[in-house]
């Protein structure tokens, strides 16, 4: 019998299949806690308390809500499509769940049993493509955006669900640049190699600042969040593309922006905070006396130091989740224009530059280590310089104010010819 | 332009052009992300800021505020109302029901054996308080009712005796008790 399990621990295929049950119920109350949190930093940026009624500091409020979700009448509209309602939802939820599988979480592990020399990857799933499947799977999320709005037979709602439709599609572009420029210097699609190649040297936010600001922006972007919220404003739409939704529906909604939301920052962390290190520069710390723990957590094969590794996980994605509600409360959101205009005028060019510029210093030869984060830093100057000398950007508005006082103006002074553009 | 208005009374405000430092954006975000940072941990704001009803509760400020009604004794310990339903007739949503009959005390000549206020009905204007000659009904500063029906929320006679019964000394009644009613007139004797 403890043999059997031993094999069982032993195969990586099982052992998979463990990690995968055991990750997805913290992940769901993960996300069920994600409410709590966002509900109670907001209240905390408002100078209020947030839930504090049930349980102590409101930690049964998940459960609670919980039970209203179920609770709630479930209903569908007059003339919704019947299957893609029912089936939008579900598409929120699972396919932001399912990109989780190939994060490297807790690194690799050798059980005391196995024969000495192997180990066993502390994930979901080791993949040849690994970035690139998180990619693509969080290119479907945008189904579940478009259908919810589609199949509710409700004009608003298709209206957010088409904003948020383009504006996914247009965040992606530079989530890929930004991504393309780590991939050019490490060379790696694997997300265990490219942690580990980490380890070796330093994180990636010290060689890629640029392309880590892109990637946190345009994830916010992905994942519908504020300032990018516009979809499912109150004040705008209602509920963009969530309206017509009540009860569990409308939880599997509201749960998968929150699982999107941590596996987004579980990437961020994977590709630029050295995943599961607990410092930067740790093999260098390691010659240093007294620190040389922080060394072995990084690299051990042993359970101890695989526990550790995923909490070290977790806590760096819990750290990225509270940037994401921070930034969230801090900023107001932006007009759609704004938004479109952002993308594909901002984002795009820069992205467009520091891959340029990471390819050409990968053509001349192995690049030397301070020289790529000063050619984006020195990117991010040159956009600094152009900001600040040329006059204030006018949006389509102001531009449309301006004519329209002009030719009030012209009127007034009873000057004909004025031309209306 | 409306009429009257001459072009030089309008005063063209334009939005106030960012400046330089200001075009860089990202400084601008961090400046307000450290700012709602600040005021998250920061505890003082917060117990500044908030009361934990119902633990605790906002000081009342306003003792002539309306709210629920009650029947005032007089020092007898009798209802004070004459059955004169000038309150029935002034209430303006009618949540007021009397019905009077001959008192079985020698000074007064009337008094209710059915006095009822239909608290849900009632829009709290203090017009039945004006209207009585005798200062019987008068709306105290309660307003936290809470009743699980609607029967519930008609207060009969003894509900509103029994609200002064509990109210007198948080509110004493606005003047002495007027006795004596007779067809002559208050003051004078049966």
């Amino acid at each position: 019998m403890v043999d059997a399990v031993r094999d069982l621990l032993a195969s990586q295929f099982a052992f998979s299949v463990l990690f995968i049950c055991v990750s997805l119920v913290v992940i769901l109350t993960a996300v069920a806690y994600c409410i709590l949190a966002e509900r109670k930093v907001a209240a905390w940026v408002q100078d209020r308390y947030g839930p504090n009624r049930v349980g102590p500091w409101g930690l049964l409020q998940p459960i609670a809500d919980g039970v209203k979700m179920f609770l709630k009448e479930d209903f569908r509209p007059a003339g919704a499509d019947t299957v893609l309602f029912y089936v939008a939802p579900v598409l929120a939820l699972v396919v932001s769940l399912i990109g989780f599988v190939v994060l490297p979480l807790g690194g690799d592990v050798r059980w005391p049993w196995m024969p000495a020399g192997e180990t066993i990857a502390v994930q979901g799933a080791s993949i040849d493509i690994g970035v690139l499947y998180l990619l693509a799977v969080g290119s479907i999320t945008v189904y579940g955006v478009v259908l919810g709005g589609w199949s509710s037979n409700n004009k608003f709602a298709f209206y957010g669900s088409m904003r948020s439709a383009a504006q996914m599609l247009s965040y992606e572009v530079p989530m890929g640049l930004a991504i393309l420029t780590v991939l050019l210097t490490m060379g790696e699609l694997r997300l265990e190699n490219l942690v580990k190649a980490q380890i070796g040297a330093t994180w990636n936010v010290l060689l890629h600042p640029v392309a880590f600001l892109l990637l946190l922006t345009t994830s916010l972007a992905e994942t519908n969040r504020a300032p990018f919220d516009l979809a499912e404003a109150e004040q705008e739409l209602v509920g963009g593309y969530h309206t017509e939704y009540s009860s569990m529906k409308f939880a599997m909604f509201f749960l998968g922006e929150y699982a999107h939301i941590i596996t987004g920052s579980g990437l961020i962390v994977a590709l630029f905070f050295g995943g599961y290190e607990p410092v930067p520069f740790t093999r260098l710390l390691a010659g240093v006396t007294g620190f040389g723990w922080l060394h072995w957590i990084a690299v051990s094969t042993s359970p101890a130091a695989m526990l550790l590794r995923l909490a070290v996980f977790a806590v760096k994605i819990a750290f990225f989740v509270f940037v994401f509600m921070w930034i969230r409360w801090t900023l107001p959101r932006f007009r759609f224009d704004q938004l479109m205009r952002l993308a594909w005028k901002g984002l795009v060019p820069v992205g467009m530059t520091i891959v340029v510029i990471q390819g050409t210093l990968l053509y001349l030869g192995r690049p030397v280590h301070w020289i790529t984060p000063a050619a984006e830093v020195a990117v991010l100057l040159a956009l600094a310089a152009v900001a600040m000398l040329r006059p204030a950007a006018i949006t389509g508005r102001q531009a449309s104010l301006q004519r329209a006082d002009a030719a009030e103006l012209a009127r007034a002074l009873g000057r004909t010819g004025a031309t209306f553009n | 332009m409306p009429s009257g208005w001459k072009e030089t009374d309008v005063v063209y405000v334009d939005q106030p052009e960012l400046t330089a430092a200001e075009r860089l954006y990202l400084p601008q975000i961090w400046g307000g992300m450290k700012t709602t940072l600040r005021h998250m941990f920061s505890k003082a704001l917060r117990e500044r800021t908030v009361i934990q009803y119902p633990e605790q509760q906002r000081p009342l400020r306003v003792e002539i505020y309306r709210g629920v009604h009650r029947l005032n004794r007089d020092e007898q310990g009798r209802v004070a109302c004459v059955a004169c339903f000038m309150c029935e007739t002034a209430c303006p949503a009618h949540c007021i029901h009397i019905e009077g009959a001959p008192s079985p005390w020698p000074d007064r000549e009337k008094y209710p054996i059915q006095f009822d206020i239909d608290e849900l009905r009632c829009i709290y204007c203090g017009m039945c308080e004006e209207a009585c000659p005798v200062d019987a009904i008068e709306l105290t500063p309660e307003f936290k009712l809470v009743g699980r029906s609607r029967e519930e929320m008609i207060f009969d006679k003894e509900k509103l005796l029994m609200v002064f019964d509990q109210t007198r000394h948080m509110k004493p009644r606005k003047n002495p008790a007027i006795t004596g009613y007779t067809s002559a007139g208050p003051g004078g004797p049966a």
